[in-house]
């Protein structure tokens, strides 16, 4: 049997992820004078999607754009407002100034050229909502001012499960120490718990099927605190429309709002309506709002696309290298090197990415609390607030606020020694760990993903029979999996557990496109092929029922 | 496939297999030059690179995730009409 670790880490709040969200809980969380353990399965000073860095942070700044209502209108009509409450999208832009001043004071230059800067992310003509930044220190900044305020920091860890007690209130989690080869269980005892694991990758097939991991968002982040919330009855919101990123084709972790440039196809002939020349105030907003871009036009034989960034000035071009570098995209910039791109007279090649779940997931209010007493969540694993790193980071100090003050004066629940869910789970893992053969995860990833490209498409059709049945052989892959997958290492037992993450976001997706009944942006229902008026501005949850999930339709929050 | 450690350069530190947010390295013992164990698993951050103390680091970039690139036809006509 793999260990259980005899000392159990006590605090008052435990942060389950130490990406930019988890970070700026814990910060918060301590501020609210909250005794604070954070848990990362790598190290937070350089883990999760911002692990080397972003440049654009929506920021409402009242000098800068007018009212909330101006900036609120505009921000709606960006990618950034899209599947979020109003109420919780209006709490969040009106702290984001607070932060980005903080994080200005912290080291992280927020105020390019010494002022703040709008660029990019923006419609000519239109407020700009997206604050420019250098980010490429920003993990190393978050996480010295987490340590500075007396965070513990437990990296090598991952959280696998919540605990609660028979009346269902948190009191800790099972936690798996990936630090060696041989795997350890630690147990931690707490009163309010915040989780932000990140989006959910690795569902759908990557662009480049042999790369698994050559996605846009972590790849080691595949759903673990949205399925380990529903699995102790958070409720789970938006699963069903699919999520879409976009940028060099199969160069897939860098994305496309750095880029100054302008969408082409191969002769030339611009592709969006925005821009004429590329323009380092707006950027091509093009696929912001139309990401499947790519993929549509080469589907109607009319791509490829390509981003155009020759026309720049040599002063822009230079600002453009260096952004790279502020998005932490100097990958990008060693490997044109290296294959002799030069952005002053070559076009690259954009295209549309794997399906993910960013900004899909546990569903919060205005506190970043879920329907849990003492649960919170933050960060893309959020599913009805705008995610990305300004979402992660406001919406995370808020949670960690909230969580301090549910803690405080709250008395431990119960104890997590001996708490029947860590022991089914250890003899769970156990039995990956004692098979001499059988299958390893990525052979059950890749189940995975030809399941749901194929019966939940996020590009593909979808219908009620592809989805019903889709459901049937994903139960059937995770049945043979628990009987038969094989780990060799801690290693190997942490990449599996993510593909079970991933396999029961899966199926929570399906669910949830069952129960919209109808086609909406890439969500296409080939038995319901149009958009129902009467299903504008609602939003899919679903909960774990006795039965099973219990799917439900609700009004956003205007 | 990455990362490469040049051996000659390594002083063994650890830093690479502390920071790689994808374990690559996978857990190594102290003082010794880390082993590459789950390449496939590289996200091309390239944080090691950045934070080696002795550049001791290199990315290799699998050709599946080659960039495609073709000249610019509104550059070579000179500029766009604009």
């Amino acid at each position: 049997m793999i260990p259980i670790k005899e000392e159990i880490e006590r605090c008052d709040v435990l942060i389950a992820g130490g990406g930019m969200g988890g970070l700026m809980a814990a910060i918060a969380a301590a501020d609210g004078g909250a005794d604070v353990i954070v848990t990362e399965k790598a190290d937070t000073r350089r883990s999760g999607s911002g692990t080397t860095g972003n440049d654009h942070f929506v920021c409402y700044i009242p000098e800068v754009h007018g009212t909330l209502d101006q900036f609120m209108k505009e921000l709606r009509q960006t990618f950034a407002g899209k599947n979020a409450d109003g109420n919780i999208l209006r709490k969040f832009a009106s702290r984001t100034f607070e932060v980005v001043q903080d994080w200005h004071s912290w080291g992280i230059n927020m105020k390019i050229d010494g002022k703040w800067t709008f660029e990019g992310h923006a419609f000519p003509g239109h407020m700009r909502t997206h604050l420019k930044y250098d980010g490429h220190e920003q993990k190393s900044v978050l996480t010295r001012e987490a340590k500075k305020r007396g965070v513990r920091i437990l990296n090598k860890t991952v959280i696998t499960e919540l605990l609660t007690t028979e009346q269902g209130e948190i009191c800790g989690a099972l936690a798996l120490d990936v630090s060696r080869d041989e795997p350890l269980l630690r147990l931690v005892e707490c009163k309010a718990i915040v989780t932000a694991t990140g989006a959910a990758t690795r569902i759908y097939s990557a662009a480049t099927p042999a790369m698994m991991f050559n996605v846009a968002g972590c790849p080691a982040c595949t759903g673990a605190g949205s399925a380990a919330m529903y699995r102790v009855g958070a409720t789970l919101v938006n699963m069903d429309i699919p999520g879409i990123h976009a940028g060099p084709k199969y160069f897939v972790r860098a994305g496309k709002g750095t880029w100054i440039g302008v969408l082409r196809d191969i002769e030339g002939k611009n592709i969006g309506p925005f821009v004429d020349r590329p323009s380092r105030e707006h950027g091509d907003v093009t696929s912001d709002i139309w990401p499947s871009v790519f993929r549509d036009k080469a589907e109607r034989g009319e791509g490829p696309v390509y981003m155009d960034c020759s026309e720049l000035s040599e002063e822009d071009m230079k600002y453009l290298y260096w952004a790279f570098v502020c998005e932490g995209d100097t990958s990008l910039i060693e490997a044109m090197d290296k294959q002799g791109i030069d952005l002053r007279r070559h076009m690259v090649e954009f295209g549309s990415y794997e399906c993910s779940l960013q900004g899909r997931g546990v569903q919060i209010d205005e506190n970043g609390a879920t329907n849990i007493p003492g649960l919170y969540g933050a960060g893309d694993q959020v599913g009805n607030i705008l995610c990305h790193v300004s979402g992660a980071a406001t919406m995370g100090r808020i949670a960690g606020e909230n969580a301090a003050a549910y803690a405080k004066g709250r008395p431990q629940a119960g104890s997590a020694g001996g708490h029947p869910v860590v022991l089914e789970k250890q003899a769970l893992y156990s039995s990956f760990l004692e098979r001499d053969f059988g299958p390893g995860w990525k052979d059950m990833n890749t189940a995975l993903n030809q399941l749901m490209d194929d019966y939940a498409g996020g590009y593909n059709a979808r219908s009620e029979k592809l989805l019903r049945a889709g459901l049937k052989y994903l139960n059937d892959l995770k049945e043979l999996s628990l009987k038969r997958l094989r780990c060799a290492t801690a290693h190997e037992l942490m990449r599996a557990l993510e593909v079970f993450d991933a396999l029961q976001m899966g199926e929570l997706v399906c669910w949830s496109a069952l129960e919209r009944k109808e086609t909406r942006g890439n969500h296409v229902r080939v038995d319901f092929p149009f958009t129902n008026p009467t299903l504008n501005d609602c939003f899919v949850t679903v909960t774990k029922g006795p039965e099973g999930p219990v799917t439900a339709i609700r009004q956003a929050n205007p | 496939m990455p990362p490469i450690i040049r051996k000659e350069k390594c002083t063994a530190c650890g830093t690479c297999v502390q920071i790689c947010c994808m374990d690559v390295f996978g857990p190594c013992e102290k003082g010794a030059v880390p082993a590459v164990r789950y390449p496939e698993e590289c996200w091309h951050c390239r944080a090691c690179v950045m934070d080696c103390p002795k550049g001791a680091i290199e990315l290799e970039y699998p050709l599946a995730a080659m960039l495609l690139a073709m000249d610019s036809p509104v550059t070579q006509k000179g500029g766009s009409a604009k």
